[in-house]
């Protein structure tokens, strides 16, 4: 390391290496330049000034505004601040919070036991060149391209109460007795959406496990069935470990898609009457007119503390892997 | 090369940029120096009030109320000497969210509002401008009560009454001759009409509360009806309790007739519950008189053929009140948008001219479930449904204006009273104490109003 002849990459004029080695003695052994150093403070420092201001600023300043009931208007005075109340009220009083928490969860536990399994499944048959798979491959991918909120709009329609497709649909078929109110009955209209938001959901999953297939080395296949193994085996032995990384991937998609959850149920009425979600429950606190900005980032640091969880776990893992 | 140089320059670059950034400041606090100062002297100043330019926020984005807009904005830049009026529509439901942050932000010089205590709320917070001398000229076009509606806490004035619209049971009246239904004027025959109308097969109330406010206008009618205009306005601003049993018995009586309403109400919107009362499905509708939007949509023969009564007496001592929402729309002048020093003149005109009769007029052709305010528009053009319209008002003694322009946003939005209407509405028998309860849990945990 210490040797000038390995560090120094171009070759230099004598009298300046000669120089920059002995900076170099003076300070330590490094292999850096100072215009490296320089470089790499740029290249370091010019994101990580970005990300603070466009990221963790903001952050600190909800977590802050949390402990204001400040209304977004005019400057953040001494009388605004409330220490623990928002939090205080959020969890005792306050009646929408524990079934968005909850519905945010049931949001979850759909992606990850029917959306995302489904998605996987989609793409491993869809990875055999089955005839057709280019058109299959474009219908279920289709959704992706839309927005959440048009994929919204046109569940909405199809769910609409009384004429509505699906519902249309049920009286044709004669069904009896009284109307399904897919939207409006707060006991099914979660699943209902979920359905909305996997049918987008599914589609994004197997393009990306699709293309986690295509990389996989086919002699890997081909030796394991050489040896006999069945589909099944090799599935589940041979192709899942090699995707490893993948599949951190689509876990920690499938996590975040669940907890930034928004879109189709603010299209649809908003995020009330059992369509609460975190997400609805911020924007309908700090943006609508109600303007209770405190209380909304109160509910916004419990998300980022609920978020923290999967990012952790996912660095965490990307870590240990690198090590 | 690029390396070095970078290495030698950087620092003074650095030294740069922060100078330049002291400078910046300076500027940016002699700029906002500047502003207050023009600001300050915003009204003495002698800006022409003619040509030039006005920008207009606008939330009026249904079809036919737009083209009212626009036909105003020409009739506008006619009478005033060429003034470019630049008219931004948004989304009604959007500019409603996003009020707050737009009034703070660079809003157009004026902009469409509600009147009561959405309107105190904002001239309180000072993110609207003070019209006493555009309201001292056009004050005798205006009655007293629509004088109280655009009156701000501190006293001064700041808005013009644009348009009003009561809300009643609204009907169609060939449905009502075929079979011979009568009007009801009391509870009971409310509830007699209704089960008939179930018995012939029709919806007998149109619902339709996916968004949350439709049904606040019956929890409105009702609670004046059972318990009068003063409970009702203390209740809406907090003076009374949501657990005072006089709330249990508006559920109670309200539960009575929530059977009848359309199946699925709270997964459709008001448009389509409308659409069942234009299709004959459905017999009666509670909705404000720009249902008749919808009608007119539909076609000319199923406008006539629309009507409606004053909601039914409850046989209380309140029933005499005659008590009415009709909410009154307004326009108001923003406090910061950047160019309303330079259009201060033109925003006025804009504004004194919405005051004239003629001009409601035009919007109202456009808009037939806007009522206007001026004194002096002319009621010949006015079809039967808004002469009648206008009478309801003109015999109410107590005017409100909607629960949620009544009571404080927040505890009129989706995470207040409409979702605790919606839980009512799903199980109008279940556990009202409870409701009642969360209720006033809720109300107690919003912060004071400034």
């Amino acid at each position: 390391m210490a040797d000038p002849a390995t560090t120094s990459l171009a070759p230099a004029p004598t009298g300046a290496g000669a120089l920059v080695s002995r900076r170099r003695k003076r300070r330590g052994y490094s292999v850096l330049t100072r215009q490296d150093k320089l470089m790499l403070a740029l290249m370091v420092g010019v994101p990580l000034a970005l990300d603070l201001a466009l990221v963790w600023g903001p952050t600190a300043a909800s977590v802050l505004l949390s402990f204001t009931n400040w209304s977004g208007i005019g400057a953040v005075e001494q009388r605004n601040i409330v220490g623990l109340k928002n939090y205080q009220t959020l969890l005792t009083g306050y009646s929408l919070f524990w079934p968005a928490l909850q519905h945010n969860l049931l949001w979850l536990a759909f992606f990850v036991c029917i959306a995302t399994p489904l998605g996987m499944l989609l793409a491993v048959l869809l990875d055999r060149e089955i005839r057709g798979s280019r058109i299959y491959q474009s219908i279920f991918f289709l959704p992706v391209v839309l927005s959440l909120a048009v994929v919204g709009f046109l569940w909405e329609l199809q769910y609409a109460p009384n004429e509505g497709f699906i519902n249309s649909i049920l009286v044709m078929a004669h069904r009896k007795g009284p109307l399904i109110d897919w939207l409006g009955d707060p006991r099914i209209n979660l699943y209902a959406i979920l359905v909305a938001a996997s049918w987008r959901h599914v589609g994004y999953i197997m393009i990306l496990y699709l293309a986690g297939l295509k990389s996989v080395d086919i002699s890997l296949r081909e030796a394991a069935k050489v040896d006999g193994a069945t589909e099944r085996q090799i599935f589940f032995q041979v192709v899942l470990p090699v995707m490893a990384p993948i599949n951190v991937i689509i876990i920690v998609v499938t996590a975040i898609e669940s907890l930034r959850a928004f879109d189709i149920a603010y299209i649809i009425n908003r995020g009330k009457n059992g369509l609460e979600l975190l997400s609805t429950l911020i924007t309908n606190n700090s943006i609508s007119e109600a303007s209770l900005v405190g209380f909304g980032s109160a509910i916004a640091v419990i998300l980022l503390v609920i978020s923290l969880g999967p990012i952790i776990l996912y660095l965490s893992r990307v870590n240990s892997e690198l090590a | 090369m690029g390396i070095p140089i970078l290495g030698r320059e950087l620092p003074l670059d650095f030294d740069m940029s922060r100078r330049q950034l002291l400078q910046l400041a300076g500027y940016t606090s002699v700029a906002a120096f500047m502003a207050a100062c023009a600001s300050g002297n915003g009204g003495s100043t002698t800006t022409s009030t003619t040509g030039g330019t006005v920008t207009i926020g606008s939330n009026e984005s249904d079809a036919g109320p737009r083209k009212g807009m626009e036909a105003v904005s020409a009739a506008f830049t006619k009478a005033n000497g060429g003034t470019t009026v630049k008219l931004n529509t948004v989304d009604h439901g959007t500019f409603q969210d996003q009020i707050s942050s737009y009034l703070q932000g660079t809003p157009e010089d004026n902009f469409t509002w509600f009147s009561g205590h959405r309107m105190r709320f904002f001239a309180a917070q000072g993110l609207a401008s003070p019209i006493d001398d555009v309201w001292d000229k056009v004050k005798g076009n205006f009655t007293g009560a629509f004088a109280e509606s655009v009156k701000g806490d501190d006293g001064h004035f700041y808005g013009i009454p644009r348009d009003y619209y009561p809300w009643a049971v609204f009907y169609r009246k060939s449905v009502f001759a075929a079979r011979g239904y009568k009007i009801p004027t009391t509870w009971d025959d409310l509830k007699s009409l209704s089960a008939q109308m179930q018995k012939d097969g029709l919806i007998p109330i149109a619902m339709g509360d996916k968004d949350g406010w439709p049904a606040q206008g019956t929890f409105d009618i009702i609670n004046l009806r059972l318990n009068g205009y003063t409970f009702h306005v203390e209740l809406c601003t907090g003076k009374q309790k949501w657990t005072d049993p006089r709330v249990a018995n508006v559920f109670k009586k309200w539960a009575e007739i929530v059977p009848y309403y359309s199946p699925g109400l709270a997964g459709q919107t008001w448009q389509q519950a409308a659409d069942q009362v234009v299709r004959k499905q459905a017999g009666m509708y509670v909705l404000g008189l720009f249902v008749s939007d919808q009608f007119k949509a539909a076609g000319s023969a199923d406008l006539d053929d629309l009507d409606f009564f004053p909601y039914p007496d409850m046989g209380t001592s309140f029933d005499a009140e005659k008590a009415v929402d009709a909410p009154i729309d307004i326009w108001m002048m923003t406090k910061k948008s950047p160019t309303l020093s330079k259009d201060q003149g033109q925003a006025k005109a804009w504004l004194e001219f919405w005051a004239k009769g003629t001009t409601q007029l035009t919007e109202f052709q456009y808009a037939p479930g806007l009522i206007p305010t001026a004194s002096d528009a002319d009621t010949s053009t006015f079809s039967p449904l808004q002469k009648k319209a206008a009478e309801i008002i003109k015999n109410a003694k107590r005017i409100t204006q909607f629960f949620d322009r009544d009571s404080r946003p927040d505890f009129a939005g989706p995470n207040g009273m409409q979702s605790f209407l919606l839980t009512f509405l799903s199980k109008p028998t279940g556990d009202i104490a409870a409701l009642q309860g969360t209720m006033q849990k809720f109300w107690d945990s919003l912060p004071p109003e400034k």
